[in-house]
């Protein structure tokens, strides 16, 4: 008998959990601060407004291509919303795993009647993605352990200055660009350099010489961890990750804004959703990419809101009570020397430099 | 009659045959045991070992390129990439009608990223074209291909595309060995490319590392709990059990923890005056950390095979040895120890098998030198995407696993795996 | 070893305690990891190592803020809430069919039983990572990629070998005349299962389900790949917590599962001892 009631209970309870995936709507980002921040200004009011709506949290957008492959390929998507950066957009576009976005239609139009094209402007990358934020990937520093303050990208590479450890990227995208131009690579030709086999080693020889000094990470979170720590004398990360560090948590950094890497990151409504679950994630992109709530995410996180509409309406932070704009990573003053990077020369050679990368990081 | 019956087959009381009977008997009794273990077999089969099949098949399969471009591989049959030539007007025609095909379901794309594994730029190539093929005018294919992108025109890309024309490929196994076919046959890819075998062989070396230190610190362990009277080695057994049963995370947490520059281990060695502030050691991300967090993990696993088989030497040979005049060493090293080697052989392969698949505690500890085969099988499955060379690379860390249970079975036997 | 005679010489004490002491040092490398966590996971503050206030047993260097964090924080109770769903009823599968299973398999006559069990212990022995991709691939081919159902079956799968392993050692001292003693009484042989063999192998089903339970309960790779958010357990949490941002939460929860462990170790034990009286082997 008591056998039986449990298996009943379990039963039950097996059957109650998968009954609940009716009105969850799984929406998949990067976790940490950056989540935190879509959950106070996107998915909070949303709830509020639709309250048959339970938002599930997945931090899993550092594998969604492949977990969208995966669930393509079984034709059942259990994801509603993905956030994704614009290359991996691009790349999800390309193979028929995201929706195609009509900004005319699908989009809210700005305050002042300018339509969402517009508004966006080139920032649409791709027919499948709507951007949310313009973030760097940049470099922090201790300002305790450093004599004089660096200003310059190449501080990265200057062990007799700067020594200690650094924690970089494990992969090549941004480190080889940061290191070609360190070796007195012209900002212009720098894929230039990169798309010759000698280009690829000079990159990896001035990586050599600061390979024992670098810690890798592979999310980032680890950055402001390691820098916190003091494991670290200086980093790179998003910027907005920095931003919490320094302003929230109130730890001895600073940011190095030089050379940083633009980037674009923004949402995708995977292919293969039911009529009604695509209509919900069209109505919540609606919603959560209108100039209002774009600028409200500023408030919690120092991401430069994608329409031009929003810049406007940036003001403080929701608990601090600063000024956001001058954190802003498209502010002038930190905007002096930027680095955009390749999306196309990356699609090409991201498979091929990416084994170079990882044989050299081994040895 | 009686003459008769005595001379036939014994009969049972219902009048059968003793023999059909107990062979009725028998097969009612094997069938018994079939049907009691079917359910877990089929359940094992389908949940399982299907899966690992298709692993396996995932390694070979090769069907994108056939199926998103068909008439192309056909019309390339008759091209001889010897000769030196791009394939003439027709390949390039066919060409067309299979991109104008594929562009519609956008698997152009993802073929460009099957074929960008084996050679750089095939994304960008099939992307770019798969934009301009509808506008293309139907005459002069060749030319207008090259025009939107040359290396159409490009002898390398033609041949990567007809050597991955086939169903099934050695290709991903070739990459897992760090090998290329190409115009020259197979070979060695440049020496700053290759990185599986040399990951092979590091797994091997750091899983025969933490092999060794968990022999080294499990012989005396199981040493003291085999002579030791029971109530004491009882107890003594929690602490070798306790870890056993900690989970694997909060254990390598644990060492996380420990291990870091900040951590417990630097604190009491700045504390001490060992090292000073600023020369912390680093033991963490790095081959140190995964060698020791993984023989602590691994170290219950060495001892209770070791503990079992020493618990079965009767310590009188001992005894025998040393009031022949035998030393305490001699009588150790002579009698004692040979002895035990069944428990070492058994502790041993138990630890490297175990310690050949780990993914967690590298991931975790590791850094960039600590790390194994198996965190590249996870890269390439869910950041690079390259689902077959991680099939590949699987498969070939399944070979070796296997092999090596095989020496466990002929050593221990299967039905002597003991647990707890 | 208890006591040394009389006749040791020094060399021989000298080894006899320094043999001691190596031995302490090892148990000291087993379980002090295990143990440091114990009192971190009270630190006030988020530091992974004791702080000076710690050190002088000042009660404001100790709070409780790491557990309440765990008990209050959505995404460890979700993880826990997932933890508790998915093992039991994991547990439960493997333990039903994997007692059957060993069941038939001790039986005295059954065909190809070495191809059998090679296949049905495999799981345990394939590298996780293996069959964590082998089970990606498939499960995502036919739709149980990030769902319950599959994290449940996978988990089942890989514990369906300790049931079997466990079963089969207590039914190797089973007494097979008592079955035949209740076939003669007259017992059928679904009365004789349920009223003489089942209560002799219980302790070994129920410390088979302990193994099965705590490979659910612990597993994390196999969770990873095939997992969505909505079955993210709690050792993947931890994972994530331990690559992404370490948490001092992540000791507390470490602290719990130590006890967990505990738990189980000494039901095991006295499960064992159990089935030592009941089968008449005395321990030695």
């Amino acid at each position: 008998m008591k056998m039986k009631n449990l298996l009943l209970a379990t039963v039950g309870v097996a059957f109650a959990s998968s009954a609940a995936i009716a009105d969850d709507m799984t929406i998949v980002s990067w976790g940490g601060a950056y989540s935190a921040s879509q959950n106070n200004a996107y998915h909070k009011p949303y709830m509020a407004k639709n309250p048959g709506v339970k938002i599930i949290n997945d931090e899993s957008s550092a594998e969604a291509v492949a977990k969208l492959r995966a669930m393509n390929e079984a034709g059942n998507v259990t994801w509603d919303v993905v956030d994704v950066v614009a290359a991996d957009a691009m790349r999800l576009c390309d193979e028929g795993l995201a929706e195609v976005i009509n900004p005319d239609t699908e989009l809210a139009k700005a305050p002042d009647g300018t339509s969402a094209a517009d508004d966006f402007g080139e920032l649409l990358v791709s027919e499948c993605f709507i951007p949310q934020i313009v973030y760097s990937t940049t470099f922090g520093y201790r300002t305790d352990k450093v004599s004089t303050p660096p200003t310059d990208i190449c501080a990265v590479f200057d062990l007799q200055k700067y020594p200690g450890k650094r924690a970089l990227e494990k992969r090549a995208i941004n480190n080889v660009e940061w290191a070609l131009l360190c070796d007195g690579v012209p900002k212009d030709q720098v894929y230039d350099v990169l798309s010759t086999p000698a280009g690829v080693d000079q990159a990896l020889a001035k990586l050599g010489t600061i390979k024992d000094q670098v810690v890798w990470w592979s999310s980032g979170s680890e950055t402001p961890q390691l820098l916190a720590d003091g494991e670290v004398v200086m980093g790179s990360t998003y910027n907005g990750r920095l931003f919490a560090l320094i302003e929230e948590q109130k730890q001895p950094v600073a940011m190095l804004w030089d050379a940083q890497v633009f980037d674009l990151d923004g949402w995708i409504i995977p292919k293969g959703l039911s009529p009604e679950r695509l209509a919900r994630a069209k109505d919540y992109i609606m919603f959560a990419t209108d100039t209002q709530r774009l600028a409200d995410q500023a408030k919690y996180i120092s991401y430069g809101p994608a329409r031009k509409s929003s810049a406007p309406l940036v003001g403080k932070h929701a608990e601090l009570g600063i000024e956001m704009a001058p954190h802003m990573p498209t502010d002038p003053e930190n905007a002096k020397n930027t680095f955009l990077y390749n999306y196309e020369w990356w699609a090409d050679n991201r498979d091929d430099l990416d084994g170079k990368f990882q044989a050299w990081l081994a040895k | 009659m009686s003459e008769a019956t005595s001379n036939g087959p014994v009969l049972t009381q219902d009048g059968v045959p003793l023999k059909t009977s107990l062979a009725k008997a028998l097969r009612r009794e094997k069938l018994r045991a079939f049907l009691l273990i079917a359910p877990l077999l089929v359940f094992i089969l389908i949940t399982f070992v299907l899966p690992i099949g298709d692993m396996l098949w995932r390694s070979v399969e090769n069907g994108i390129v056939r199926d998103t471009i068909p008439h192309t591989i056909e019309s390339l049959a008759d091209w001889d990439p010897a000769s030196g030539e791009t394939p003439g007007e027709a390949t390039f025609a066919a060409l067309h009608v299979d991109l104008l095909e594929a562009t519609k379901e956008k698997t152009h794309t993802r073929l460009g990223s099957r074929l960008n594994y084996e050679i750089s730029g095939a994304s960008s190539m099939f992307r770019k074209t798969g934009r301009r093929v509808k506008k293309m005018k139907d005459e002069n294919f060749k030319e207008q291909f090259i025009k939107v992108d040359k290396k159409w025109g490009d002898i390398e890309y033609w041949r990567t595309i007809k050597q991955f024309g086939p169903r099934y490929t050695g290709g991903y196994f070739l990459n897992a060995l760090d090998a290329e076919s190409t115009a020259g046959g197979v070979s060695f890819k440049p020496e700053d490319e290759r990185i599986y075998l040399f990951l092979f062989q590091r797994t091997i070396f750091l899983s025969v590392s933490i092999m060794l230190s968990c022999l080294l610190l499990g012989y005396p362990i199981a040493f003291l709990l085999a002579n030791l009277p029971v109530k004491t080695s009882n107890i003594l057994m929690i602490l070798v059990l306790l870890p056993f049963w900690t989970s694997l995370l909060v254990r390598t947490s644990a060492w996380k923890v420990l291990l870091q520059q900040q951590g417990v281990i630097n604190d009491i060695l700045v504390w001490v005056g060992l090292v000073n502030d600023a020369g912390r050691l680093v033991m963490i991300n790095n081959q140190t950390g995964t060698i020791i967090a993984m023989t602590h993990i691994l170290l219950p696993f060495m001892i209770l095979p070791l503990f079992s088989v020493m618990k079965t030497i009767s310590p009188t040979y001992v005894r025998a040895a040393k009031s022949m005049g035998a030393n305490d060493w001699t009588a150790f090293w002579r009698v004692y120890f040979p002895q035990t080697i069944p428990g070492i052989g058994a502790g041993s392969i138990l630890a490297f098998i175990l310690s050949i698949g780990f993914y967690i505690t590298p991931e975790l500890v590791g850094g960039t030198s600590g790390i194994f085969i198996s965190n590249r099988i996870a890269y390439h499955i869910s950041s690079s995407l390259n689902w077959g060379l991680a099939a590949a690379l699987g498969v070939m860390l399944l070979v070796m696993v296997i092999a090596l249970f095989y020496v466990y079975d002929k050593i221990v036997g299967i039905d002597n795996v003991k647990l707890g | 070893m208890a006591a040394l005679p009389p006749y040791t010489s020094t060399a021989q004490r000298t080894w006899h305690y320094t043999f001691r002491i190596i031995c302490g040092l090892i148990f000291f490398f087993l379980i002090f990891p295990i143990i440091v966590i114990v009192p971190l996971s009270f630190n006030s503050l988020p530091f992974f190592t004791f702080t000076p206030e710690m050190l002088s047993f000042d009660p404001a260097g100790y709070s409780l803020k790491n557990y309440a964090d765990f008990f209050t924080n959505p995404d460890w109770n979700n993880a826990l809430k997932n933890s508790v769903t998915i093992a039991p009823v994991a547990t439960l599968l493997a333990t039903s069919i994997g007692t059957l299973a060993a069941i038939g398999l001790s039986q005295s006559h059954v065909p190809f039983r070495s191809a059998i069990m090679a296949i049905l212990i495999s799981p345990m022995i394939v590298p996780l990572i293996i069959s964590a991709a082998g089970m990606y691939f498939f499960y995502s081919r036919i739709g149980l990629q990030g769902t319950y159902l599959g994290v449940v079956l996978a988990h089942a799968a890989l514990g369906t070998p300790f049931v079997i392993i466990t079963v089969t050692a207590t039914l190797v001292g089973f007494d097979k005349s008592l079955v035949r003693a209740a076939a003669n009484m007259g017992a059928d042989p679904v009365t004789t299962f349920f009223k003489v063999q089942l209560p002799l192998i219980v302790p070994g089903v129920i410390s088979g389900a302990l193994f099965a339970f705590i490979t659910s309960f612990d597993e994390v790779v196999v969770v990873l790949f095939l997992g969505s958010a909505g079955q993210k357990t709690l050792p993947w949490q931890m994972f994530t917590g331990l690559r992404e941002q370490i948490s001092p939460t992540i000791l507390a929860v470490a602290t719990i599962l130590v006890a967990i462990s505990i738990l189980l170790l000494t039901t095991l034990e006295l499960l064992r001892r159990r089935s030592e009286r009941l089968r008449g082997i005395r321990s030695t």
